[in-house]
């Protein structure tokens, strides 16, 4: 990489982990939340998903693009820092080393879970009610997947949080202390939705 | 006086330091047990072992080695790990600490020797990010700006650091794996700009903030802020900086007619 560029990099990265990355989750737990309305809604949900103009470009640039640049730049963040919770059991310092370690998890679960139904998708599979519940049948899928959800709705909430800091928005001490509560609130909120629609297909 | 007083069972303090010869040379720990006195810090103990340089085990041994300057918390060279925690020596009193007292140099800088090492990277980054006031000319230009009697009060605090570098060793991502130049240059930029003269050159402070090594390396773990003795408000200092560095970095990207 070019010289004094990192900043730019690391702009980019938190921008992109909120704009698209972050909406994208949002709205992808939300339209998986139909589920909870029966398999009808949800197939007619991601029906709706599927036929949208453009698919292919938008999955491009909105989700895969800035999704793997995030993820990849990210594992290379997290493996320049050197933890140490045993001098420093802050609050903010055990946020720091989670986000890491969820940015390597949702990785890992976000990968495997393209694999499954978006490759297998492109392989000729169809996406639908019954394919999330032959997954989920497996007890060991299940709490994986429970797993990789709540992972990634900690590692958007907390850095949600340090967005506001990387962009100047949130200062002062108390600012901080308040985003805290409320994207503590958004982690709560949002791994809820994510969890109640994978039960669904239980 | 009665016997009893003046036969007290002689107390002890010990201590577990860490040894290294030099730069290059295997470090180990070598244990000292000396006599107790009321109201020892750290480096009076030191002192004490530099005079008897015996070990726990009776064996004579090199002193110890390390730094020190004003014994008041204000030069910040005798700092070092103690009971894992980064901190000065001349204030960490013996009476208040947990034993055996471990002493550890601030590894994250090179070891010069012992408990001793080299802080020059330091400096370095502070002549890198123009942590300083230009004024000099051929002609006397007269008395700056004035400074604002509050925000003079303010950048007091700011102006604090002794560049001790304790910060430095409580940040995760400043380490041999990163060129992180830690929170304590940071913070000086945002004094500097809070100058009314320092201001006149603010761009160029953020624009070296803005290089390999500089703010974006920093991840947020607020450990800084925790540790510095000095009580400067670092986290705040760069979430600060971070706002004013977006600003220049639109300023450069898009381009401004005005520099500052």
């Amino acid at each position: 990489m070019a010289k004094d560029r990192e900043f730019y990099w690391r702009r980019l990265h938190s921008l992109l982990g909120v704009i698209p990355v972050g909406i994208f989750l949002i709205q992808h737990l939300i339209v998986n939340h139909y589920a909870t309305r029966g398999p009808e809604s949800f197939n007619n949900a991601a029906h709706v998903m599927e036929g949208l103009p453009f698919r292919i470009f938008l999955e491009i640039f909105i989700i895969f693009l800035p999704l793997y640049f995030h993820a990849l730049y990210g594992v290379y963040i997290a493996f320049t820092s050197r933890n140490n919770p045993r001098q420093f059991g802050t609050f903010r310092n055990w946020m720091f080393i989670l986000q890491r370690a969820t940015g390597v998890f949702t990785l890992i679960f976000v990968t495997w879970h393209i694999w499954e139904t978006r490759i297998q998708a492109a392989l000729g599979a169809t996406v639908d009610f019954n394919m999330m519940e032959a997954i989920l049948a497996d007890p060991f899928m299940l709490a994986f997947y429970i797993a990789g959800v709540v992972s990634t709705t900690f590692h958007f909430a907390n850095g949600l949080w340090s967005f506001l800091v990387t962009w100047g928005i949130t200062i002062s001490p108390r600012s901080q202390r308040i985003s805290t509560y409320a994207t503590l609130g958004i982690f709560v909120v949002l791994s809820i939705i994510g969890i109640r629609a994978i039960l669904a297909f239980v | 006086m009665t016997a009893s007083s003046t036969m007290t069972e002689e107390k002890t303090i010990r201590f577990e330091i860490y040894r290294q010869d030099d730069l290059d040379s295997t470090p180990y720990f070598e244990e000292f047990e000396i006599p107790y006195r009321a109201n020892m810090n750290v480096i009076s103990a030191l002192m004490e072992i530099r005079r008897n340089p015996f070990n726990k085990k009776g064996e004579k041994t090199t002193p110890v080695a390390w730094d020190m300057g004003c014994l008041e918390e204000v030069c910040g060279a005798c700092s070092m790990v103690i009971n894992g925690t980064p901190r000065q020596s001349c204030t960490a009193l013996v009476d208040q600490l947990e034993q055996p007292i471990r002493l550890e140099p601030m590894k994250t800088f090179p070891v010069v020797r012992d408990l001793m090492v080299d802080r020059s990277r330091m400096f370095d980054s502070l002549k890198k990010v123009k942590a300083w006031i230009p004024i000099d000319g051929t002609y006397d230009l007269g008395p700056g700006p004035r400074m604002p009697e509050k925000r003079r009060q303010w950048a007091y605090e700011l102006s604090k650091c002794m560049t001790c570098g304790v910060c430095l060793e409580a940040c995760p991502n400043v380490n041999s794996k990163s060129n992180f130049i830690g929170p304590a240059p940071l913070s000086q930029v945002r004094l500097f700009n809070a100058h009314p003269t320092g201001a006149m050159n603010k761009n160029e402070r953020l624009n070296a903030l803005m290089g390999d090594g500089g703010l974006g390396d920093c991840g947020n773990s607020q450990n800084c802020v925790q540790a510095c003795p000095k009580g400067i408000p670092l986290t705040t200092s760069i979430a600060a900086l971070n706002r004013d560095t977006n600003l220049q970095m639109f300023r450069n990207f898009f381009g401004s007619d005005s520099e500052v």
